[in-house]
């Protein structure tokens, strides 16, 4: 099966300032995807591309097989704006049944995915209200209806969690949960990096227009693990023989800070601190967040 | 449903929903209930002070048919105006508006060409256009006609013409609005509007004086913007014979061919292509 999408050197340039300098990315079908990066990293205008919306200066994309710009695939496609307006004068009815029209849908089925959804994101009573009546966490909720109103096959969520409450984020990620389930991609966009943690399989972190870093999230534990050893009695060329197994290596009080590429030199940690004749009362693994890597990637500024 | 079709039919909606047109039809409305009081008195006047002041009762007759015929081109004229001021008020803000507050968005990534965007918006605001004339126009020569039991000649080919003129107007300001903001689209398309009647007035003068020059001046300015020569030749077609002979903004005396009617046609058809080009290539 072809990838849900596929980017090989994609690059847009407004004037002489490169927005995206080459993005090259694969996200496999069923996968929940997040890209990250500091604002102006080209996120959006990345995203703007694949669906072809911006055109891009050079490089190739594809979406679900197709070349971008194909229609038959983005009959199978998704998509929530950041910041989007919808038609406000519409009511919440007549607004995803007009989506569900441009996506071609037969009627029958239409009304009943509407129905459905409207359910699922909890607007039933408000069906019949128009849009410009709805609060911002209801249109983010209608915007999510909207985007898997065909049941994409990929779906493209930009912020989808901004301006939600706590219930609102939970609904949220428990859609992705779902549709992801189901087998649809979701390329998900978001600052929050918790919401990331929790809900995507993969992510990439995006600079300057150019991923700098793809990671598994399943095993964030294993790649990146900083330890607290609680011990005393350790000499100082001690202290420097357990760079062997990590780095980063940082003395305070009893406590020692190091960061090793996997958990598994723990054991050996232990019997070289005890061979140096230390007294060792902690050894503690704290898995690294994502909020820690995304710092270390792109660094404190931002990559600005 | 073809997605030209949907987008034709969200526009009209769109334009009735959200008050534009309603208020345009307050004003349609107002202007034609105006207008048929005005008649109801001017003619009820003339109707009985010709014939004391006049020669013979032909003569009357003659008065009474002229003035009918110039006051009806009058009428016609504001309805005219007014159209156009419709049409440039529909097309202004909509693909402008949709793309600065990003609505556009989630119509574009649909399964639909950007074409039929356009295409669609276009003939959702001609179906309105047809109306608003209608009313307008219509609503002018009805009131005359019951008055006075007067019809202009060619009168459905002097409303098809006044009716494209809406038209290409729209059509322009469609064009526009796929490349720049709203409010610069607005202010182009009343320049243009302006230097059409400008052109429009130097033709007619030139033809009065017999100047040549003038006349050509007019012709330029036709072929740079055709909207007031459709007016010009509207007016052509339904005048009285001898109102034609006198100038002014209501009637004509230079009048434009049928080869720049045709010029005028052309232009629509090329503007609506160019629309749909600018369209497509912008990035959203």
């Amino acid at each position: 099966m072809a990838d849900a999408i596929d980017t090989n050197l994609l690059r847009k340039v407004f004037g002489d300032y490169a927005a995206v300098k080459g993005l090259t990315l694969q996200v496999q079908q069923g996968e929940v995807f997040g890209f990250l990066g500091p604002n102006g990293a080209g996120k959006t205008t990345s995203m703007k591309m694949l669906l072809g919306l911006i055109a891009p200066t050079s490089g190739e994309a594809s979406l679900l097989g197709a070349p971008i710009g194909n229609r038959e695939a983005m009959r199978r496609v998704g998509f929530l704006p950041e910041h989007f307006r919808f038609q406000e004068w519409l009511t919440a009815d007549e607004f995803l049944l007009l989506h569900g029209q441009l996506l071609g849908m037969k009627i029958d089925d239409l009304q009943q995915r509407r129905d459905e959804l409207l359910e699922r994101v909890g607007l039933t009573p408000f069906r019949n209200k128009q849009l410009r009546t709805f609060s911002k966490g209801m249109l983010q909720r209608i915007g999510l209806a909207q985007a898997l109103l065909n049941r994409p096959a990929l779906v493209f969520l930009d912020e989808p969690t901004s301006g939600l409450d706590p219930v609102g984020r939970r609904l949220v990620r428990d859609v992705i949960h779902e549709v992801s389930a189901q087998g649809t991609s979701v390329f998900l966009n978001s600052h929050l990096l918790s919401e990331i943690e929790v809900t995507c399989d993969r992510v990439a972190f995006i600079q300057h227009g150019e991923v700098v870093r793809v990671l598994e999230l399943g095993s964030l534990s294993n790649d990146q693990t900083s330890v607290t050893i609680r011990v005393s009695k350790l000499a100082a060329e001690s202290l420097n023989g357990l760079s062997q197994w990590g780095r980063e290596i940082q003395m305070d009080g009893e406590l020692v800070h190091m960061i090793v590429a996997s958990d598994t030199v723990l054991p050996e940690v232990t019997r070289y601190l005890v061979s140096q004749n230390a007294e060792v009362y902690s050894i503690t693994p704290n898995r690294m967040s994502l909020e820690d890597i995304f710092i270390e990637t792109v660094g404190k500024d931002g990559g600005l | 449903m073809s997605a030209i079709a949907i987008i034709a039919r969200l526009t009209f909606r769109e334009a009735i929903r959200r008050r534009i047109m309603l208020a345009g039809l307050v004003l349609g409305v107002a202007f034609v209930i105006l207008y048929s009081i005005g008649t109801h008195f001017i003619f009820g006047q003339i109707a009985e002070e010709a014939p004391l002041n006049l020669p013979s009762q032909m003569a009357a007759d003659i008065m009474m048919a002229e003035s009918t015929n110039t006051f009806m081109m009058m009428g016609l004229y504001a309805a005219t105006f007014l159209s156009i001021a419709m049409a440039a008020l529909l097309g202004a803000d909509t693909l402008a508006g949709e793309i600065t507050s990003g609505t556009i968005q989630t119509i574009t990534t649909k399964p639909i060409r950007r074409a039929d965007i356009v295409l669609g918006k276009w003939l959702g605001f001609a179906e309105l256009l047809g109306l608003y004339v209608l009313l307008l126009a219509g609503g002018v020569v009805l009131s005359v006609f019951i008055r006075t039991g007067y019809t202009p000649q060619n009168l459905l080919l002097g409303l098809g013409l006044i009716y494209m003129e809406s038209i290409l107007i729209m059509t322009i300001t469609l064009m526009l609005s796929a490349a720049f903001p709203a409010l610069a689209t607005g202010g182009i398309v009343f320049g243009l509007y302006g230097l059409a009647f400008i052109g429009g007035w130097v033709e007619q003068f030139g033809a009065l004086l017999q100047n040549d020059t003038a006349i050509k001046v007019g012709i330029v300015t036709s072929l740079i913007i055709p909207s007031e020569s459709l007016w010009r030749r509207a007016a052509f077609e339904m005048q009285a014979p001898i109102t034609g002979s006198f100038g002014s903004p209501f009637t004509t005396t230079s009048v434009p061919s049928p080869l720049m009617m045709g010029y005028a046609f052309l232009y629509l058809i090329v503007v609506l292509f160019i629309a749909v080009r600018i369209f497509q290539k912008r990035d959203l």
